[in-house]
């Protein structure tokens, strides 16, 4: 007899803001396996941005999401600075790598609270997000809002720190710094969360690497990937820091990854701002057209790699672009952490990569019910090649 | 109008999020938090449809949400209140030309106040709470 039972999580449910769509396969309290469906947040960016130009376009990209709302125009434009080989003023480099790590700051925050918060533990998710709330301010201050900053534009960024606001920036780091301590020290301590999270969800060195996972997934189990130091970009290479790892791969340990990483952030926002004294001059560089070509770009967002191709075909809009976000990789981690635990600690697994499904979302997959086909994978692999073939043949280039 | 007056004393909302980029939601989750504290005013988030007032929606409705939209609106008790908050849940915002876009809110349910913004600060959402239980 098939005893299994399956427990649906959304699209619309308390624990989570996006709609996304879990399916539990249950043996009485145990989960044997799990099924995500998404697609509920596709809103077709990669489509939308063939009809904008490469300045707009990095308005486009900060609104794929807005957690990472500063990752996506970095990686964005560092792929259309690789395509129009463009070097960006150092002063830029710097103002880019604060603006990152401050977002870094704000999103570790906003997911130790949520981690809190799927596990019950609310007093945790109020204490901790009235702490985030000073690092929103500082970006209030520096780049005129609290969320989707628009500093960046291909070639550099839009605004500049200025001189008076670095006190300001200094002194709100110090107050952050005071309180992640605290708070830090309150959560490796607590033993309510030590027998909540610890040896739970574990994802194996092994397991990590066969699932590509990326970003503080990754580092959790002790694989030390960062884009920030094997391929550096904006001032990462020029500061001095180190990346967090962890060897035991449970939910506790990525909690440890993320908020030992803040006080990482602090130290390379501390350093560019002294650097920013000294390094005067542009903060943009000049394009004056984007040729034909392709270009690649990366940035380590909070939650791990994101990853920008761009291809232009000389004219001022892109012809393709292609987004691959953290999540998209680490989600099917899941597979191998949730099987096998108690449905009461399968939100808090699902929670532990960070997921970020608007960043994720890929292809519509449309209702049976509408009497629409949905698309399966060999329908999606022959229209990408067909989209290639077509851009191919209007570049009047014979491979990709 | 006179049997609405029992809302205005705590109006208990309900987040619906179809199609977003996230921010919205998240400036609504910080109207919770002890800077906003959005419970002084009796506003309560509430994680069933079918305990709340109203909607606070977010996003320019994806076509694979429509379908749920729809359901959680029916099961909503009335009278329905539907907050549009963003630019997206607004107008479209951004995605308004897009393929997979259905939006905006009022073109699939009635919306009864608007919180523009991209994201709106919590601020503007709270005021636009407020201001629908005054007009009540
Ligand atoms: S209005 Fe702006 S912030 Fe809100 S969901 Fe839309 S794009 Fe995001």
């Amino acid at each position: 007899m098939n005893r299994k039972t399956i427990i649906p999580i959304g699209p619309y449910h308390p624990l989570q803001e996006e709609p996304e769509f879990f399916e539990l396969e249950m043996e009485g309290e145990k989960v044997i396996d799990i099924n995500v469906h998404i697609g509920y947040n596709h809103r077709s960016i990669e489509k939308i941005a063939e009809s904008k130009t490469f300045d707009q376009m990095v308005f486009l990209v900060e609104r794929i999401c807005g957690i990472c709302s500063t990752s996506h125009p970095i990686a964005n434009c560092n792929a259309v600075e690789d395509l129009a080989r463009i070097e960006i003023p150092e002063r830029a480099r710097y103002i880019r790598s604060i603006v990152g790590e401050l977002e870094r700051l704000h999103s570790h925050l906003l997911w130790a609270g949520l981690a809190g918060h799927f596990i019950g533990y609310n007093t945790l998710w109020m204490w901790i997000w009235k702490y985030r709330e000073p690092i929103l301010e500082i970006f209030e201050a520096v780049t005129g809002n609290r969320n989707h900053y628009a500093m960046m534009i291909p070639g550099g960024v839009r605004r500049d720190i200025k001189e008076e606001d670095i006190p300001f920036l200094s002194k709100g780091l110090d107050e952050a710094e005071r309180k992640i301590d605290m708070v830090t020290k309150a959560v490796l301590d607590d033993p309510v969360l030590a027998a909540r999270l610890k040896g739970v969800g574990i994802l194996s060195r092994e397991d990590a690497i066969n699932y590509c996972a990326v970003g503080p997934t990754a580092r959790a189990s002790g694989i030390p990937i960062d884009v920030r130091r094997d391929d550096p970009y904006a001032a990462y290479d020029l500061v001095d820091w180190k990346i967090i790892t962890q060897e035991e791969g449970d939910v506790f340990a990525k909690v440890v990854v993320r908020l030992l990483e803040c006080f990482e952030s602090i130290k390379i926002i501390r350093q560019c701002l002294k650097m920013l004294r000294t390094v005067k001059g542009e903060i943009a560089a000049k394009v004056k057209e984007i040729p034909p070509g392709e270009g690649i770009g990366h940035h380590e967002a909070p939650r791990g790699e994101v990853f920008h191709y761009v291809r232009s075909d000389g004219s001022n809009m892109p012809v393709r672009l292609k987004v691959r976000a953290p999540t998209y990789v680490n989600l099917p981690t899941c597979k191998a952490t949730v099987p096998g635990e108690s449905v009461a600690d399968a939100a808090i697994i699902l929670a532990a990569i960070d997921p970020c499904y608007c960043c994720t979302e890929r292809i519509v997959t449309i209702n049976k019910r509408t009497g629409q086909r949905e698309l399966n994978g060999q329908d999606l692999l022959r229209l990408s090649r067909k989209k290639t073939e077509k851009i191919c043949k209007n570049m009047g280039r014979r491979n990709v | 109008m006179n049997k609405l007056w029992a809302l205005k004393k705590s109006i208990w909302v309900y987040h619906l999020c179809s199609g977003s980029c996230n921010n919205c939601d998240i400036e609504i989750l910080d109207c919770l938090t002890p800077k906003f504290d959005l419970e002084r005013f009796g506003i309560l988030l509430v994680g069933s449809i079918r305990h709340a007032d109203a909607i606070l929606a977010t996003g320019s409705i994806s076509r694979k949400a429509l379908p749920r939209i729809k359901r959680v609106y029916e099961q909503m008790p009335q009278p329905k209140l539907v907050i549009a908050v963003g630019g997206c849940a607004c107008s479209g915002g951004i995605f308004k030309n897009a393929y997979n876009i259905v939006g905006p809110f009022d073109k699939i349910v009635p919306v009864t106040a608007y919180v523009p913004g991209c994201p709106p600060k919590p601020e503007a959402i709270i005021d636009g709470v407020v201001k629908v239980i005054n007009s009540l």
